[in-house]
């Protein structure tokens, strides 16, 4: 490494570029006021779009910098991208909404830029001092974006609930770290890479707690049973475009942490986490399949259904291998394009009289406004994960790694949890296509919802034709991560 | 071999002709008209290209056919298509009874035509694709992908209780199918690859052999439907529109056997030796209890029905007897039951349009009337029966002579399966067609119209000249089941001799 004063910035280049560019929109909102919020809103976009170029055309290779603490790498790269697109989605989809709530402030889109800031930090993080900081980065703009509604019971209720609880994950993350650096010496992922995988040290009772802790943490981030508690009321609570701002980005920064912190400097010490692993696996997507059954309010029901999802994915890094890390990665993509797509139709769930959240609202949809519909009814299939549709690759590129590691008995429940959970997601076909219509919804939805809507159904039926691209750049970012 | 990919024409001609429905625009009646019309050209003309299948198979050899590969998911799992003696009939029978289905619902749905149409269009395509695929995942993909337009069907133009039976339809396949996809992944570790021509000669493990063979059964038993699997068919029959019936009795039930004649005995042929007892007790129990079910059935759908548990039955046994004649009978009995139990629904179908009920007690008398009916109804419930002269006989007298080889025992058993199923059939006939014309409503009930006489003739005559002269299939059979007989013995002889070397 060259030995300048100033450390090698070309790997931070698009973290440094969207802190800058955040502080310049800052700077518009504050001289504006919210007449700008929408061109902030849009700028927010932009930037979040060169970022994403900016990490694409970046170096590829894997470089350590900023004193080890950060590192770039194609998983990098990968989760990045994904965590920007569904952040960019968010903040579109979300125009409509805050001019009709009057939410329109011009902070909104702001904080959710920081957040996304915050995201690319734990992405990129290879010290839990980093990692610490990108989490909390993210979850301070996180905490604020969740009670946004101020004037709403629901939405503060919300954001102080998702603010307790996560200050307390944040301390068991904490307190894991601390554990681990007093048994081991150091927070550097390479440096405990290094020491478990050489010489291979009897491991510590001490170590195991800290490591147990930092799990609980970051499971509490990812949402996963039994540290879900938070996400149906938080779900409910926030308003909608903001859930559908949780249940994508934040969701996959958060896997992507979960795999660097327990892959990046832990992987020798399987033994040690597998079986944590695969019981919250286990235990999300049996409680994600039974509790949404009775879900009458549809972003309640999203919200189990997530934590289904985040333990069909850990199956992936249960199973320990570069295939497991790959079949999380290709599950996180398919998982943003099906509930941005279903988000984008629960947002224009809309009477004269306001937004409307229960899933009976639902009722007959596909006579009154059969292109929605259709699009609902395809996320639908595809979140049950019935073939051909893209929900269906997901699942099968988790339990194509887990039978490989010979996690015979995670499968075979996992497969069972599955149809138990295509009954809920079921139901929402049959209620808007079996049942007699409801009010219909507002129309026409705008153009940027059938854009995206457009983009998301396609994507989720037409991905079978194709999966090699995502696949192989899955390949080499879960390759990158083992190193 | 022809230039054309003629299968992938097969496969996605239908799916082009539902691209066309969906776009279809306009007044609600042209919109219904024009979706009928697309529909029932677009299946008529992928009849008309499978017919090119028939025409250029090579009957002489056990080798797949008109193969087609292309690059697809990942190193061994390929989009890989191709028929042989077995699959190629299963094609020709799907695309002969989609347009009569079409045709079926030309008056009996009313509602959301276009919708239907579009549903009916990509059944084709998945049913067609389950019986040309030789990719497992590929398999598996149109076998599951299916359900999507049956659990519609049923439940938007089905009966009363579509909600429960289209629920209980789909959580049932799933159910089953799920456990298929583990297996399948298993099986790609352990032979590296998904390509079915592959996994047939691979010879894995005799003890995973087994588990692996559970999770064969668990999804085809559902789909077949085996005994004690079998209570969603019912349901799922009575509450489909008849069209829906008629492609679920007459394909979808098929596929599940085909999925132990394809998959599970090549594959797994010792798992499938151990288990044969199994599948025989299961299948007597079949064939007797559904039979007798069916006895007192007082719904003409559901005695239908159940009259398909029992003809199930009979194939999977057929299958199991690992001779010619059992595995010949077996498919002949398939083909021939996919005829004639979807020709029955047809039938209970016709009743039901004039008469909204299904009600065996609300009939009586039907031959004053309806001449033409009681002839169609007639000629099907003999084949039901098996007489010999249909298609039914040839397939039952099969598949007695090669499980009589095997155990005489289940093939007394069976027997009085037939003698069973032309007690409830002849039964139904009676009280439906035969006796005094008195009830009110029957009056002024009106023979086969002139779409319906077009639906049924196909297929009177399909049974009829397969019951007469089954050489056709029989040759198409030949060579593609002798050689999975001598592979299966030779898989045996191998695994025997291994043994008696310990």
């Amino acid at each position: 490494m060259n030995q300048s004063a100033l450390p090698d910035l070309s790997p931070v280049l698009p973290e440094m570029f969207v802190a800058v560019a955040a502080m310049g929109l800052l700077m518009i909102g504050v001289f504006r006021g919210d007449r700008a919020t929408r061109l902030i809103a849009w700028l927010a976009v932009v930037v979040l779009a060169v970022a994403a170029v900016l990490v694409m055309i970046g170096p590829q290779d894997t470089r350590v910098t900023l004193a080890a603490m950060f590192i770039a790498d194609p998983f990098a790269t990968f989760m990045k991208s994904l965590v920007m697109l569904g952040s960019g989605l968010a903040i579109l989809m979300s125009l409509g909404y805050i001019r009709r709530e009057a939410m329109e402030r011009f902070e909104y889109p702001i904080l959710i830029l920081l957040a996304t800031l915050g995201m690319m930090m734990m992405v990129s993080a290879n010290d839990f001092i980093a990692l610490y900081v990108g989490i909390e980065l993210q979850s301070l703009a996180l905490y604020v974006v969740a009670a946004f509604k101020r004037d709403s019971l629901r939405s503060t209720e919300a954001g102080l609930k998702y603010f307790v609880l996560g200050a307390l994950s944040s301390g068991l993350l904490l307190y894991g770290c601390s554990l681990i650096y007093g048994f081991t010496g150091s927070t550097n992922f390479d440096a405990l890479a290094s020491l478990f995988g050489v010489d291979q040290p009897p491991v510590s009772i001490g170590l195991v707690i800290g490591l147990v802790f930092l799990i609980a943490g970051l499971a509490f981030k990812v949402s996963a049973v039994p540290f879900h508690m938070w996400t149906p009321d938080v779900y409910e609570g926030a308003p909608t475009p903001v859930t559908a701002f949780f249940a994508v980005a934040p969701k996959i920064a958060a896997m992507a942490l979960f795999l660097r912190a327990i892959v990046g400097p832990f992987l020798e010490l399987i033994g040690e986490w597998q079986q944590i692993i695969i019981f919250i696996s286990i235990a999300s997507m049996l409680l994600g399949a039974f509790a949404a059954i009775w879900q009458s309010n549809i972003k309640r029901l999203m919200a189990y259904s997530s934590i289904g999802h985040m333990g069909y994915a850990l199956i992936g890094l249960a199973a320990g291998t570069a295939e497991g890390f790959r079949g999380v990665l290709i599950y996180m993509a398919i998982y943003l394009a099906m509930n941005v797509g279903a988000f984008a139709c629960i947002l224009c769930m809309r009477h004269k009289e306001g937004m409307v959240e229960g899933v009976e609202d639902l009722a007959g949809l596909s006579r009154t406004n059969p292109a929605m519909a259709l699009a609902m009814g395809i996320f639908m299939f595809s979140l049950a994960g019935i073939p051909p549709l893209a929900g269906f690759f997901g699942k099968f590129y988790v339990f194509f790694a887990a039978i490989n590691a010979e996690l015979y008995t995670l499968a075979v429940i996992g497969v069972l949890a599955s149809v138990v959970g295509a009954f809920y997601y079921l139901r929402i076909v049959k209620i808007m296509y079996f049942d007699a219509p409801a009010e219909s919804f507002e129309r026409p939805i705008g153009g940027v919802m059938t854009l995206v809507l457009g983009a998301t159904g396609i994507f989720t039926l037409f991905f079978f034709l194709y999966p090699a691209p995502l696949v192989a750049t899955a390949q080499a970012a879960a390759e990158a991560l083992l190193r | 071999m022809s230039e054309w990919p003629l299968l992938s024409l097969v496969i996605f001609l239908p799916l082009v002709g539902a691209a066309f429905v969906f776009v279809i625009r306009g007044e609600q009646h042209i919109v219904d008209r024009n979706a009928r019309n697309v529909a029932l050209w677009t299946t008529l003309t992928t009849f008309a290209l499978s017919l090119l299948l028939w025409t250029g198979f090579d009957t002489s050899t056990h080798e797949f056919q008109f193969v087609e590969r292309a690059p697809w998911i990942a190193e061994g799992i390929t989009y890989h298509l191709g028929v042989d003696g077995i699959s190629m009939l299963f094609i020709i029978l799907t695309t002969f009874l989609v347009p009569l289905c079409i045709l079926a619902s030309w008056e009996a749905i009313q509602y959301r035509v276009k919708e239907y149409m579009i549903a009916f269009l990509v059944m084709e395509t998945m049913m067609v694709g389950v019986f040309s695929a030789l990719d497992f995942v590929l398999f598996y993909l149109f076998f599951e992908g299916g359900l999507i337009p049956m659990f519609l069907i049923i439940g938007v133009w089905g009966g009363e209780r579509r909600i429960y039976s289209t629920f209980k339809f789909i959580l049932y396949t799933l159910l089953g199918s799920v456990l298929l996809l583990l297996a399948l992944i298993y099986m790609f570790f352990e032979a590296g690859t998904t390509d079915i021509p592959i996994l047939m000669v691979h010879g894995f493990d005799p003890a995973v052999q087994r588990w692996l063979w559970l999770a064969f059964l668990a999804s085809f038993a559902v789909k077949a439907p085996m005994w004690p699997v079998h209570t969603w068919l019912p349901d799922a029959h009575v509450e489909a529109p008849t069209a829906g019936s008629v492609i679920l009795a007459g394909v979808l039930l098929k596929i599940g056997a085909y999925g132990f004649i394809r998959l599970s005995i090549p594959m797994l042929p010792d798992a499938t030796v151990f288990f044969t007892p199994l599948i025989f007790t299961l299948s007597v129990v079949a064939i007797i209890y559904a039979s007798l079910v069916a006895l007192m059935q007082d719904d003409m759908k559901k005695l239908v029905a159940y009259s398909s548990v029992a003809h199930m039955g009979f194939v999977t046994i057929g299958l199991f007897t690992f001779n010619l004649q059992g595995i010949e009978g077996g498919l002949v009995q398939m083909l021939s039951h996919g005829l004639v139990s979807a020709a029955l629904f047809l039938c209970v179908g016709i009743a039901y349009d004039r008469l909204h009920s299904r009600a065996i007690v609300d009939f009586g008398g039907l031959v004053h009337r309806m001449p033409i009916y009681a002839f169609t109804f007639m000629v099907f419930a003999l084949a039901n029966v098996g007489l010999p002269g249909t298609s039914g006989f040839v397939g039952e007298i099969l598949v007695l002579v090669g499980v009589f080889q095997v155990n005489t025992w289940v093939a007394l058993l069976a027997t009085t399966g037939i003698i069973l199923g032309a007690a409830y059939t002849l039964w139904l006939y009676r009280r439906v067609i035969y006796g005094e014309l008195v009830k009110a409503r029957l009056k002024s009930i009106l023979d086969m119209n002139r779409r319906e006489i077009l639906v049924m003739a196909p297929l009177v005559l399909a049974v009829l000249f397969f019951g007469i002269y089954p050489q056709p299939w029989l040759d198409v059979m030949q060579a593609s089941v002798s050689n999975l007989v001598e592979q299966h013995q030779l898989a045996l002889g191998g695994g025997a001799t291994e043994l008696a070397g310990r």
